[in-house]
């Protein structure tokens, strides 16, 4: 099973960071929400994979139990990522009504320098 | 408990809803309101300072939960201070945006700004990783707001790169948040050091890693030069009365990097020696290069202040990197005076590009002149660290504290280099903007080349231009305090470096010796 999750969590990031590397808007923000995806994954596996087991402490050390607090983690960086990724959404689609263009690059002469 | 620690947070985090929910279609009270909360902000903050200097480490439960388990604020003289620099950038900062009419140029100015302070607050005030992170996203998605505020094509587009790299960032930190669980199973700082000083040497790949990937999130806050790419397309694009607080928010990077690199990874700390400091120092040096070269080339004042903001980050860090208490307190020094020079240049920036388009190019004479061609040689005389301004000191403390290092020849060149390009970039631009605008043939000429291009913003004129001067006036005034009271200042950073290496009471102060 911790093969399966390495590889999937590995798989997320790999498209996400490839597909933030494109130059168009909807490219990147898909990419984006990937690699949120592959980093709630992550975080969900750090208090250790353990399945069917309750996310209490309980005082039998026999019974095996699940940390709860990356489940604590990854809500809260689950609402974040969701509103971070509607806030891009919004401020790219207002980009894209006021200039014409998805790309995600500054036209050069507006730029007003050689930067980069 | 001492319920002052958590007011800095509490008072935008009450202010902020109340402005857009009551506020919403008063302008004129929705400016008293933000006022009377940065003062507000002011006088807390002077209260924790005044705390905070007899040396006692305060904290705050929330929720009364005991340390590891529950979040708590850490009231340090470190934090006390960084505090303290919000409220007395953010009041000139909201009077200035008032006086030039930004905060009319879109909706819930005051609010954003509110939530922004309540972002930086905290960010400077928690004593829990995964917190940090949590106050990292309020003042980002604030900064969003802000950065956007006025709209426009370019604006916009700007706005995505930044939003994009700083989701970037934010998952990057939730990666090295994780790491770190895993490997200690507590993400409370105080709690963080303990384990990793327990951890033996041997085991700590994983640990290391958590420790690399943090200092690349901190190192994208603080604009350290391979993943400074973000910061003067936003903020030469971003409203620059927004872009002179984002000032700080560059030193909010510094300030994690600090604090994580003393407290939890400190020079003490056996697995994470030389790590950092090893990759900081060519970093901050190439980033001060990279500042100074970008102040001479830029060909539009907006961008000129950006470069201005890393090159003195640039410095900054290269004082952070050395992990000594001198050079720590030297460092203080300087993240004081380059949040008020910085933001200083990115105030008279704006004067400019109002009144004449921000191109770098000889113009027709603009308003005012005289007035805006003297702060700016001020700013400028601050921003290159010359004598008789809070820079020379600050320049001079981290050299000073450079002397004993291996590679303090090349520090010193690397600072004193910066600081020659710097002049004369700022000079250039000085001249170019302020004295050949005066030389008919030189303005006819140009003219004809440049003027179409450069359409000044058809702004409203500025409503209270005497508020504008006035808050400028209050940050240089803040620029001349810090180098008259210099020897009170450096005494003051002395005993926040001495606090920051002695880990253990802050340690003892969070977890209350629950752990022996």
């Amino acid at each position: 099973m911790e093969a399966l999750f390495a590889s999937a969590v590995g798989v997320l990031t790999a498209a996400g960071i490839f597909l933030i590397l494109r130059r168009r808007t909807f490219p990147v923000i898909l990419g984006l929400s990937l690699l949120t995806y592959a980093v709630n994954a992550f975080l969900f596996a750090t208090g250790r994979l353990a399945l069917n087991a309750p996310p209490v402490l309980n005082n039998y050390k026999e019974v095996a139990y699940t940390d709860p607090l990356p489940q604590a983690l990854v809500l809260t960086a689950i609402v974040i990522s969701f509103g971070m990724t509607a806030v891009i959404v919004m401020i790219a689609l207002s980009a894209y009504l006021s200039s014409k263009t998805d790309h995600i690059d500054l036209p050069l002469a507006e730029e007003a320098g050689e930067d980069e | 408990m001492n319920h002052w620690i958590i007011a800095p947070i509490v008072l935008p985090a009450i202010l902020a809803p109340f402005i857009i929910m009551v506020l919403r279609h008063h302008l004129d009270l929705q400016r008293v309101f933000s006022v009377a909360g940065s003062v507000g902000l002011l006088a807390i903050a002077a209260t924790l300072l005044a705390q905070a200097s007899t040396g006692e480490i305060q904290t705050y439960e929330l929720g009364n939960w005991p340390a590891p388990f529950g979040i708590v604020l850490v009231l340090d003289r470190l934090s006390a201070l960084m505090v303290g620099l919000t409220a007395m950038l953010a009041l000139p900062v909201v009077l200035y945006a008032i006086g030039s009419g930004w905060d009319t140029r879109g909706q819930h100015f005051h609010a954003l700004f509110q939530f922004q302070l309540m972002g930086v607050t905290g960010a400077f005030l928690t004593g829990d990783a995964f917190n940090l992170f949590v106050f990292f996203e309020v003042l980002l998605i604030a900064s969003y707001g802000l950065m956007t505020h006025g709209g426009g094509a370019v604006r916009l587009k700007a706005g995505v790169q930044y939003v994009t790299f700083n989701l970037l960032g934010s998952t990057l930190f939730l990666f090295a948040l994780g790491t770190l669980y895993a490997v200690t199973g507590t993400l409370n700082m105080a709690d963080l050091a303990v384990r990793v000083a327990e951890i033996p040497p041997e085991d700590t790949a994983l640990l290391r890693v958590g420790a690399v990937l943090l200092l690349l999130v901190f190192a994208i806050k603080a604009a350290v030069l391979p993943l400074h790419f973000w910061l003067p397309a936003s903020y030469a694009n971003a409203p620059l009365p927004v872009a002179a607080l984002f000032a700080i928010m560059t030193k909010v990077g510094a300030y994690s990097i600090l604090r994580v690199y003393t407290l939890i990874f400190g020079p003490d700390v056996a697995t994470t020696e030389g790590l950092v400091g090893d990759w900081l120092l060519p970093a901050a040096m190439l980033t001060l290069a990279v500042g100074a070269i970008g102040i001479l080339g830029a060909r539009q004042i907006g961008r000129l202040a950006a470069f201005g903001a890393i090159a003195s980050m640039g410095t900054l860090l290269i004082a952070v990197s050395l992990f000594t208490p001198e050079a720590t307190a030297a460092a203080l020094y300087y993240t004081a005076h380059s949040t008020f020079a910085a933001a200083l240049l990115f105030l008279i920036a704006d004067m400019v590009m109002e009144r004449r388009g921000g191109a770098i190019i000889p113009q027709s004479p603009m308003a005012q002149t005289g007035l805006i061609a003297s702060i700016f040689f001020v700013s400028a005389i601050a921003m290159a660290g010359m004598p008789p301004l809070s820079g020379f000191v600050g320049k001079l403390l981290v050299m000073d504290a450079a002397r004993h290092v291996d590679h303090y020849a090349t520090i010193w060149a690397v600072i004193l280099g910066g600081s020659f390009v710097t002049i004369v970039g700022l000079a250039r631009a000085g001249s170019l903007i302020f004295w050949k605008s005066h030389d008919p043939a030189y303005v006819q000429a140009e003219v004809v080349n440049e003027e179409p291009e450069e359409a000044p913003a058809p702004a409203a004129p500025e409503p209270y231009p005497g508020l504008a001067f006035a808050s400028v006036f209050v940050l240089v005034a803040g620029l001349a305090a810090l180098t008259i009271f210099a020897g009170p200042a450096t005494k003051y950073t002395g005993g926040i470096a001495a606090q920051l290496f002695a880990p253990q009471d802050y340690i003892t102060a969070v977890l209350k010796g629950e752990k022996e």
